[in-house]
């Protein structure tokens, strides 16, 4: 033990028989990398450092805004616009100064994943996407790294471990094992469209820090190969087994170079479309050139937009309205993450094929997240 | 003969009940093509079957009393 005072911070769990002082130790000497500081993240990590991983990494590129609070419990309204993975640091920093912290203020990529993950020891999924799942789980299994996968969605969440071998049944398994194909991006619900009571990820994360901790110290029966599915409305628990995907096997990068080379957006199915514009495009357009914004949102839809000249035609009115509108000869169509207005853009081409019309990439989440960053960086 | 099949995540959305009971379906393969055909909008989702708690990578005989269990992928975090 360092000193008196963290054999009194840990004493509760020191206690604990099968935990021990061998135990703390080998938590003091653990390395564990937590992808994503969300819904996810947040909880996981104040347990983690609550028990004294010796250090913890965090990997975020994203700015707190006020819908995270929700379920975000370690930032509060004064962090709104600030980056995730250095807010957190501060607050966890404070809690357990004891603890080596290391900020990875980046999105994880092919090119960066293997030459960060390689420096720990397990790794905790609390990303928010199918191609940085996929992504984290392949460089897991190409590093031999036991990955700590959670996911959420309204009132349900999966929490389960992969790329650990279950010495009794001599099997490994991975995510693809479960999951092999990625479902497609049009039927994919994220937690901003589809919602999420904020305590499910407080317990899912929880979950995933529990399997950590007990795979550091190697007490219980860890969630190796399983996936357990629980449901807050009904308290339901089911577990699932996961057995190797031999079709899998083909799929999955074995090698660095496989790796850097597997394009993951595209796996996904997330790649623009031919008439998708990124922000900084739209930005561009939108000052210099005379063109029409329309917003194809609900007209109860936040956030409104009081930022540039735009007019609104709820795209379940676009067909029969867009017919009698004074139109520009370009055309940016926008909703709230880029989806619906892809619908309204194939309206406009249908119908006025010589007007160039563009749908704003991410939607109007995302711009307002790109003006967010700004801001702070100014 | 007779077996149960759990429903998770937006599948139990779509089926409109969280569980399922079925008559003379003699594998998975059967069940997965009544399901499509009985709610069409399963068609396009991802999803893993179990039968008995254990996910299954092929079609796979159903017997008396199994259950079957349909997950589909989230990815919220």
């Amino acid at each position: 033990m360092q000193n008196k005072n963290s054999y009194n911070r840990y004493q509760r769990q020191i206690i604990l028989k099968e935990l021990g002082s061998n135990g703390q130790q080998k938590l003091f000497k653990a390395k564990v990398l937590v992808v994503g500081a969300g819904g996810l993240g947040c909880p996981a990590l104040q347990y983690l450092a609550a028990a004294g991983v010796g250090t913890i990494g965090i990997v975020d590129f994203d700015v707190i805004e006020l819908s995270n609070l929700q379920r975000q419990t370690l930032y509060n309204i004064d962090d709104i616009g600030k980056y995730k993975a250095i807010t957190a640091i501060q607050k966890l920093q404070a809690f357990n100064p004891e603890i080596n912290f290391i900020t990875h203020c980046l999105k994880l990529t092919n090119i960066n994943a293997l030459s960060i993950i390689v420096n720990y020891d397990i790794v905790l999924d609390g990303t928010d996407n199918f191609a940085t799942r996929y992504l984290i789980n392949d460089a897991c299994t190409i590093l031999n790294k036991p990955l700590i996968y959670g996911a959420i969605l309204r009132f349900e969440g999966q929490v389960g471990v992969f790329n650990c071998l279950d010495k009794e049944k001599n099997l490994q398994t991975n995510y693809r094992d479960l999951f092999p194909e990625p479902p497609e991006p049009t039927e994919v619900l994220s937690c901003n469209e589809a919602g999420v009571l904020g305590v499910l990820p407080g317990i899912i994360g929880t979950l995933q820090a529990t399997e950590v901790i007990k795979i550091i110290t190697q007490i219980g029966k860890p969630l190796y190969n399983k996936i357990l599915s629980y449901n807050v409305l009904n308290n339901f628990f089911y577990e699932f087994d996961v057995s190797i995907n031999k079709n899998n096997q083909t799929i999955i990068p074995q090698t660095k170079t496989e790796f850097e080379n597997f394009n993951y957006d595209w796996f996904c199915g997330i790649k623009k479309q031919p008439n998708e514009i990124s922000i900084n495009d739209f930005e561009a357009l939108r000052t210099n050139e005379n063109i029409t914004i329309i917003d194809v949102r609900e007209y109860d839809e936040m956030p409104f937009v009081v930022e540039f000249k735009h007019i609104q035609i709820p795209l379940s009115l676009f067909e029969n309205k867009i017919s009698n509108q004074t139109l520009t000869n370009k055309i940016v169509v926008f909703c709230q993450s880029g989806k619906r207005s892809l619908q309204a853009l194939k309206m406009i081409q249908e119908k006025n094929p010589a007007i160039q019309v563009f749908s704003l990439h991410g939607g109007i989440e995302a711009w307002k997240k790109h003006q967010l960053k700004n801001l702070i960086n100014q | 003969m007779k077996i149960s099949v759990l429903v998770f995540g937006q599948i139990a959305e779509i089926v409109n009940t969280e569980k399922l009971i079925l008559q003379n379906v003699k594998d998975t393969d059967e069940l997965n093509e009544q399901l499509k055909k009985e709610y069409p909008l399963l068609q396009k989702l991802a999803y893993s079957i179990a039968v008995n708690k254990k996910i299954i990578q092929s079609n796979t005989i159903l017997t008396n009393e199994d259950v079957v269990a349909i997950l589909p992928p989230f990815s919220g975090g």
